[in-house]
């Protein structure tokens, strides 16, 4: 049989179930990292450097071990060194070898019989450190003088003159730049600094590991990729991928934060040494401290425009630290800067640098927001400078299909006008403002990734489907997956379980990450309903003594395709299901892919804030979300995506930050002063989903989780320089900052 | 250190249970009488995710000592449900799709039910101010103070 | 370390002249300093078990609250609420719902910290706070209590166990504001209590200021009540509580404000907080 490839009239596609995970997140059964236990199990802490950058001398933990209800001690000795320089740097920062690269990098860990033990023991080993001058700020840290935080680590495409801290460089763009600010009638050129921000997931990160002598390890952890885990685990430890098995609990949260590993291999360690199953669990400062932050940036944009609004010539040069170890993120806010935009001549430059910070790792469309809230807030500028609406603006330069992107990529169909269209004849564009306030808009992308995922959907004998797959559920994504498969096979939604299977019971899947579960899983998961189907309609067709072409599958049936196929009435899914045994044994559809035509996804924002102007204080009085999801499955869930999205890039406009002390020490390690916003700072978020169909999948669906945080940092400032008269470049905008603004316009 | 044995009541299960001096009532839920709805997000009770009800207060466990508890009423997640029939809070999180990850969820359900036992007509800036000791890192809050007014709407109605 | 749960105050101090030995009320304080090591008690006194400490008592026609009653039960007292509504108003602000379930004003007196949200308004209100130490009871001004960030001028094994809120005249109010960049779950980069009365004409006739956050101490500044006394709120009265607002800030730069920052808001607090007690006095401009 054959199939459309395109489907539009949608029983199960669209409609609101409850997830089927939910009645255990709400009455308080569902497991995460933290919550299982096991069998003769020891608790672990680990000893984390009170120095920013330091030489390790010597650890000294003969007292810890010979401490009663001890039972192991592991430091950077008891682990290989990998061959892989990335594996090398993963193991390093879960534990320092020769320097300890930030404050919190850990340098030791203990298992105990409990908590208390395993915290005294961590007090009686001694550390003896040379402390080592420390970089903080990316700016600082390029300079050719600034204290070098690993050496001999820059890429060779990093041009000379610069500190070995800068470890990666790239350019991008097209056109005559000279040429196009020459046909500019105003150019604005900023420069902007954005502070590093945390995911801020509410779950600490925690694992509960059981390795033997032989090399077999099983793992429980709260992770973004079981996959990854293993990889990245199975390395360190020397062991094979096959040996160590890794479930995946319930995830509080990732947000990006959760694709690599901080504390497994540590967890594995102690295990094997101890014998025992050994509980990892970060406090939240350590969270803070030692985990994954967002990198902070320091961009120029320099922006050409006619008097009617036509951008001749942009440039970004966006210089990124993701912390202690390379990373590229400065090539995805580079790519990002621009893509809004239909430009003729554009050029972005990125670096990355490396300082004596935590190891960057992705957080929601990681080196994206910087990039697109330094370049909305220069065109928001140009508006007020040139008296041109801000939508009609971005409407006269925006991306389109066919747009040839300042990162090389021509467009297929994209909803950058729609939304845009959308914003503009929403209410909220128009609706008065009161004193004291203003209004911002900005726009958002993001590439959204496919990749690797493996998908079973077996079909049980009572007319009942299961599917199992490897992607960690974030937000509602098994019930996504539990919907296409209904939709597909033409049966009820309540008739699928999807689960999420451990590395074992399973092929890879890559890691929850890049909005790319519900596109590529999603499109396994169709796949592998047609094999199903395939093989029901061959089952139907063996029954009625037919060539199997001769049978098609509609509304959750096989049936003959035509009046020449011969006259049989359907057989639906459950009866060809319950003679399944009869006719060839068990049914069960695969797909193991590696999918691309993700299909970008854009955003507009549309925000009010209103600032005291005695203190600086500024509060979001209304916010509107306007998205492009190609299709929404599961439209709650798509609604949550943006909203969450929005108020995380809301609380990086406003007031989070990493906040470093002269010394380099993080001053700010908990939710007291790391501000995240809570629900008394927000409006509702209002949200408008577009529908314009990426071509690259059979329902249209693009990524839609990332691309919300990108527009806040813009929207907010540009409602702040529209309602309160000050435009601020450095983020966050902390009332400290705004009342130095406000008075110094005067 | 000796432990200290505690006798108290668990959503209306009497229980005993020994503790550390300076354990915490959440550490004592979890660890001692595997209730481990209750979350530890900050340990700080920056976070709420250990919200359970002390004599029908509301508190962050956390902040609390496991030997506090002794005589005292605690109520928990585990006990909102009726058997198998949900709380009016527990349905309407589900059909407004209040959740994402559900780390916090156990959490703001306590906490709301605690403030619709005080105020069953709140307004929105009611709720959210009562529920800011509560962070959620996913949903941006917006469909669980929907879910709350609805839920709020229902039991009025009851 | 041990838990102990005295039933008289006697045992209590006694217990508390142990080294090492903690005050546990709310906890909302000693919990938070115990989880990040920066404190290691090895006595943890429970005072919330001896008798009269979780009551709120008419005294004098004013209220004496009990050092174990929490944030939220003050709230819940509608007379306390009328009488002292800038004390309460204060006491509310500290942390979360969850926290104000077990938070007490007592606590937040001893703990020392200069931002505490409970305090200006208690010293704008002339409060007294009765202690019982090995030496028996005294009474002492809540001003005289805290002495420096984390600091007291409690004895050994001394401990509060009432605070004192005096009757008021007629035509009183009172009233705290306090800035945090969010809208909840801060700790105060500046706050400013106002404590009126009004004279039989209107004017103010007696007017305290106190402050928070923005000295290693809450305090009063004599100078800003004395600003606004015989005044109905003008606006040279107000400008002049203000100078004097800002002339006593001695803020440090941190993590949460600059001196600049909270030397100004200081006097935008202190401003909107003396309109409010004038309101609620009865006062009309």
């Amino acid at each position: 049989m054959a199939f459309d490839e395109t489907k539009h009239d949608y029983k199960v596609i669209g409609t609101r179930p409850v997830r089927p995970d939910g009645i255990d997140k709400v009455t308080g059964r569902a497991l995460y990292g933290a919550d299982l236990s096991a069998p003769g199990m020891l608790t672990a802490a680990i000893l984390r450097s009170p120095h920013a950058h330091a030489k390790i001398v010597k650890i000294d933990t003969s007292k810890a071990e010979a401490m009663a209800g001890v039972k192991a001690v592991v430091t950077s000795r008891d682990f290989g060194l990998p061959e892989d320089q990335d594996l090398r740097d993963t193991q390093d920062n879960c534990m320092a070898r020769d320097k300890v690269l930030y404050d919190g990098h850990a340098v030791a860990a203990v298992a105990a019989i409990n908590a208390q033990v395993a915290k005294a023991a961590l007090k009686a080993i001694e550390v003896e450190y040379e402390k080592l001058p420390h970089v903080i700020d990316v700016d600082d840290a390029m300079k050719g003088d600034a204290p070098l935080v690993l050496e001999g680590r820059a890429l060779e495409t990093v041009p000379e003159g610069w500190s070995q801290n800068v470890t990666n460089y790239c350019e991008f763009g097209h056109g005559d730049l000279d040429d196009g600010f020459a046909r500019a009638d105003l150019i604005v050129e900023r420069s902007f600094k954005t502070g590093a921000t945390h995911q801020g997931y509410i779950e600490p990160h925690a694992c509960l590991a059981s390795m033997g002598p032989d090399g077999r390890g099983e793992l429980w952890c709260c992770t973004q990729g079981q996959y990854m885990v293993r990889e990245v685990c199975a390395g360190i430890m020397e062991i094979e991928a096959s040996q160590l098995k890794v479930t995946p609990s319930e995830i509080g949260g990732g947000f990006g934060g959760k694709t690599t590993v901080f504390i497994e291999p540590v967890a594995l360690a102690l295990s094997r040494k101890a014998g025992r199953p050994v509980k990892l669990v970060m406090t939240r400062e350590e969270v803070f401290r030692a985990s994954g932050p967002t990198i902070h940036s320091s961009t120029d944009v320099k922006i050409g425009m006619t008097k009617d609004g036509t951008i001749t010539a942009a440039r970004a040069d966006l210089r990124y630290s993701g912390g202690c170890y390379p990373n590229g993120t400065c090539e995805m806010g580079a790519q990002a800067a621009f893509a809004p935009y239909d430009l003729k001549a554009v050029r972005t430059y990125g670096w990355n640098a490396l300082t004596n910070r935590p190891k960057e790792i992705s957080y929601r469309a990681p080196g994206a927001p910087t990039a697109i809230y330094a370049v909305e807030s220069v065109v928001d500028e140009m508006c007020q400078k040139l008296g041109l609406d801000p939508v009609d603006v971005r409407l006269k330069n925006a991306a389109d299909k066919g747009t040839k992107s300042s990162y090389g990529v021509t467009f297929e169909d994209i909803g950058l006008k729609a939304t845009l269209e959308a914003a503009k004849a929403h209410p909220h564009y128009t609706a008065p403002l009161g004193p004291n306030q203003g209004r911002g808009l900005s726009c958002g992308f993001w590439f959204n990734f496919g990749g690797n995922a493996s998908v079973t959907l077996s079909v049980n004998t009572d007319g009942t489907v299961n599917v199992t797959e490897g992607n960690p559920d974030i937000g509602g994504s098994r019930a996504s997956i539990s919907m296409i498969a209904a939709e597909e096979l033409g049966i009820g939604y309540d008739r699928v379980r999807t689960i999420v299977a451990d590395t074992t019971s399973i092929g890879h899947s890559d890691t929850t990450d890049g909005s790319r579960v519900t596109f590529t899983v999603g499109l396994a998961t169709i796949k592998a309903a047609r094999d199903a189907k395939t093989k029901m309609c061959a089952r139907a067709a063996a029954l009625w003594g037919i060539d199997p072409e001769a049978v098609e599958w509609v509304d959750g049936a096989a049936q003959p395709s035509g009046p020449n196929a011969g006259k049989f009435p359907p057989m639906s899914l459950a009866e060809i299901a319950a003679v399944s045994f009869q006719t060839g044994g068990p049914i069960a559809g695969h797909h193991e892919s590696n999918a691309d035509g993700a299909g970008v996804s854009f955003g507009v924002h549309l925000c009010d804030i209103e600032v005291d102007p005695e203190t600086g204080a500024s509060k979001v009085v209304r916010y509107t979300v306007f998205q492009d999801a190609g299709k929404a499955i599961h439209p709650d869930y798509v609604e949550g995506q943006l909203q969450g999205g929005a108020v995380q890039g809301i609380g990086w406009a406003l007031n989070e930050e990493y906040i470093y002390g002269e010394d380099g020490i993080l001053q700010n390690p908990g939710f007291l002063d790391y501000r995240v916003p809570v629900a008394s700072d927000l409006p509702p978020i209002d949200t408008v989903i577009l529908e314009v169909p990426n071509p690259g999948h059979p329902y249209g669906v693009r990524g839609v989780g990332e691309t919300s945080i990108v527009p806040p940092l813009a929207a907010i400032a540009n409602a702040m320089s529209r309602g309160a008269g000050v435009r601020l470049t450095q983020l966050p905008m902390s009332p400290p900052r705004v009342l130095s603004a406000l008075m110094a316009k005067g | 250190m000796k432990s200290i044995p505690v006798s108290t009541t668990v959503n209306g299960d009497a229980v005993d249970f020994v503790c550390a001096p300076g354990e915490t009532l959440l550490d004592a839920l979890r660890n001692r009488l595997s209730l481990t709805g209750a979350k530890e997000g900050c340990g700080t009770g920056d976070c709420g995710a250990c919200s359970v009800t002390l004599n029908g207060r509301l508190v962050c466990s956390c902040l609390v000592l496991a030997a506090e508890a002794e005589g005292a009423e605690v109520g928990t997640v585990e006990g909102m449900a009726d058997h198998d029939k949900l709380h009016v809070l527990q349905q309407s999180f589900l059909d407004h799709a209040a959740l994402q990850c559900g780390i916090c969820t156990p959490g703001i359900l306590v906490a709301s039910k605690a403030l619709l036992e005080e105020n069953p007509e709140p307004t929105d800036e009611e709720v959210r101010y009562w529920l800011a000791g509560n962070l959620c890192r996913c949903t941006g809050y917006d469909k669980i103070v929907r879910a709350v007014q609805d839920a709020a709407a229902k039991m009025r109605s009851a | 370390m041990r838990y102990a749960t005295p039933k008289t105050a006697a045992e209590a101090a006694s217990l508390l002249m142990e080294d090492a030995a903690r005050v546990l009320a709310g906890g909302t304080d000693l919990l938070v300093q115990m989880k990040s090591g920066r404190l290691a008690p090895e006595t943890i006194v429970d005072i919330k078990h001896l008798p009269g400490l979780r009551d709120i008592t008419r005294e004098d026609g004013g209220f004496r609250i009990g050092a174990a009653v929490s944030g939220a039960e003050m709230g819940e007292h509608t007379d306390l609420v009328a009488a002292w509504p800038g004390v309460v108003e204060g006491v509310n602000l500290i942390g979360s719902t969850q926290v104000q379930g077990r938070a007490t004003m007592a606590g937040n007196l001893c703990n020392g910290s200069p931002a505490a949200d409970g305090v200006p308004a208690q010293i704008a209100a002339g409060a007294v706070a009765r202690l019982e130490g090995p030496e028996g009871t005294r009474d002492v001004p809540v001003a005289e209590i805290p002495t420096g960030p984390g600091k007291t001028s409690l004895k050994r094994g001394e401990f509060v166990t009432s605070i004192f809120l005096p009757a008021r005249p007629e035509r009183s109010g009172d009233a705290y504001l306090r800035f945090i960049p969010r809208t909840e779950m801060d700790i105060a980069v500046a706050g400013a209590a106002v404590n009126l009365v009004l004279g039989a004409d209107g004017t103010v006739a007696e007017a305290r200021v106190a402050l928070g956050a923005v000295a290693p101490t809450a305090m009063e500044v004599p100078e800003a009540g004395a600003a606004l006394t015989g005044s109905k709120l003008e606006d040279p009265a107000i400008e002049a509580m203000v100078d004097a607002v800002r002339a006593a800030c001695k803020p440090i730069d941190d993590k949460r404000g600059t001196v600049e920052f909270r030397t100004h808001v200081a006097g935008v607090l202190a401003k909107r907080a003396a309109r409010i007690a004038f309101a609620r006095a009865g006062g009309q401009a």
